[in-house]
């Protein structure tokens, strides 16, 4: 997997303004039971997760994508993993990653150094962070393909929805690397 | 010249070999390496594995084993050099002489190497290495310019390696307890250099201001890149002023002096950054095996490449081309 920045110097891009203000109304148990079947998957796929979170295993973690109106909040415990979608960050959080979603799910794919987004300012940290560094750390390592998780979802329909998912994915990555070439 | 690649993780290590590295770092998962950060490193059984993906690829693998032992928990020192010689380590990076003089009684045949942690940095230092404990090569600190590193590798009877990219450590590696003041965590003896557990970061109107141990070491605007929240990267005030005292947060990058590099008899080149995640190893080894082809054929390499990788997304060339003096 070639990571981003090896063409790149430039941000990928936001979602639309608009189209976070449209989505902001969206009930929020749909998403959340989608999401959680989507942890569930990945954490059952990649058990090493819960070897490099170690003692963190149990913690709360919100990451807040700046583009959206959601908070994601995941407590990656063994026994008993949760995502929950909220509009307003609670105060129980162990610690909140913020980025946008673009950038979150290039690092949840090893596509860009967390170190990097830090050093430009395009990743913020609060809370416990020796959590997010074990964080970083377990998922960096645990190679995830997020066209491929999700299209796990879909049973029969699973591969064309990766694939579509996938072009997807690699358009926006493209994108932003042909904005870099052209600034 | 080798190119000596870092990975904190099997993946990572998956990734340097893919990128061209001709050998990779690594170490345990404990205080036995000076990268003893939560989630990184390698348990004995990934180490194993990874040494046989490893050489079926032809690429070695070199374990660090560079902090210093607490007396009262030398085993945990002792078992981790024999662990690695058990899973065949191409060579154990070393700081520590008394680590140094177990391994060399009791693993004769393992080629030893003298990490950057031991601040070997004249050639009567080297020397005592290579004559006590047979060393093969030294990891050379980076206060040295390329003509002091010449000097040195010509009067040596052991390889060199230097770093040419990555963080900077400025300090008398091995020795730099300016961390453990703040923290009471030492990176000598534990493997933490600002441990996460001691960071804090802060967001704010002004930007965002990073902690270390309860003591605020710098603030950075809204828009102004970062760096790693270190005290020798801190922003203080003092009656000279405000601003950085010991250095900027910047990051080594010696890609422009590989040809002096070779030219100075360094055997081995070293990238800097365990800590660091896979798309860093991938996008910086293969920079520097692009660089090193481009060397061999007369090309040239791309010298601004890896900005974005950079602490203070700024490099410099540091002490191999000294300035101050």
């Amino acid at each position: 997997m070639r990571s981003l920045f090896s063409t790149s110097t430039d941000a990928l891009p936001l979602i639309p303004p608009l189209l976070g203000r449209a989505i902001s109304p969206l009930p929020l148990p749909p998403l959340e039971f989608v999401l959680n079947g989507f942890l569930d998957r990945i954490l059952s796929r990649n058990p090493q997760i819960f070897d490099r979170l170690g003692p963190h295993a149990g913690k709360r973690f919100a990451i807040k994508p700046t583009d959206l109106p959601f908070i994601f909040v995941i407590e990656a415990a063994a026994q008993r993993p949760c995502l929950s979608v909220v509009r307003e960050l609670s105060a129980d959080a162990d610690a909140q990653i913020s980025s946008s979603m673009a950038n979150l799910l290039a690092l949840v794919e090893g596509r860009l150094d967390g170190d990097a987004l830090m050093f430009s300012r395009q990743l913020a940290i609060e809370g416990d962070v020796e959590a997010v560094l074990a964080l970083r750390n377990a998922i960096d390592d645990a190679r995830l393909d997020m066209a491929a998780e999700i299209g796990g979802l879909f049973g029969p329909l699973g591969e064309p929805v990766r694939r579509l998912l996938g072009a997807a994915r690699d358009a926006i990555l493209r994108s932003a690397q042909l904005q870099d070439r052209l600034s | 010249m080798e190119l000596i690649c870092p990975a904190g993780t099997p993946s990572a290590l998956k990734s340097a070999i893919e990128a061209g590295a001709d050998a990779i770092y690594c170490g345990f998962n404990d205080e036995t390496n000076a990268r003893n950060f939560p989630g990184l490193n390698f348990s004995r059984s990934e180490l194993s594995e990874a040494i046989t993906f490893a050489h079926g690829r032809g690429v070695k693998i070199l374990v660090a084993i560079n902090t210093f032992p607490r007396a009262s928990a030398l085993e945990l020192w002792q078992r981790a050099v024999d662990d690695a010689v058990k899973a065949g380590a191409d060579a154990l990076i070393l700081a520590d002489i008394g680590l140094m003089d177990y391994a060399a009684r009791h693993h004769p045949a393992q080629r030893l190497h003298v990490s950057v942690q031991a601040a070997a940095a004249n050639p009567d230092a080297i020397a005592y290495y290579v004559e006590t404990f047979g060393a093969r090569r030294v990891v050379l600190p980076r206060v040295l310019s390329v003509p002091e590193i010449a000097a040195i590798t010509r009067e040596v009877s052991c390889e060199t390696e230097v770093f040419v990219f990555g963080g900077l450590c400025v300090m008398a590696e091995g020795r730099c307890s300016l961390s453990s003041y703040a923290t009471a965590k030492s990176p000598n003896m534990q493997g933490v250099c600002s441990p996460a557990s001691h960071v804090a970061y802060a967001q704010t109107a002004q930007g965002v201001s990073s902690r270390l141990g309860g003591f605020t070491i710098n603030q950075f605007a809204p828009d102004e890149p970062a760096g790693y929240p270190t005290l020798c990267k801190g922003r203080f005030s003092t009656e000279l002023g405000a601003g950085y005292i010991f250095e900027d947060p910047v990051s080594l990058d010696a890609t422009r002096l590989l040809s002096g590099l070779r030219d100075a008899g360094v055997s081995a080149l070293k990238i800097e950054g365990r800590q660091r995640g896979r798309a860093y190893v991938e996008s910086v080894v293969r920079h520097f095996r692009h660089a090193l082809t481009a060397l061999e054929t007369g090309g040239e390499a791309d010298v601004t490449r890896l900005k974005p990788f950079t602490e203070g997304q700024a490099s410099t060339l540091g002490a191999y081309r000294k300035t101050w003096r």
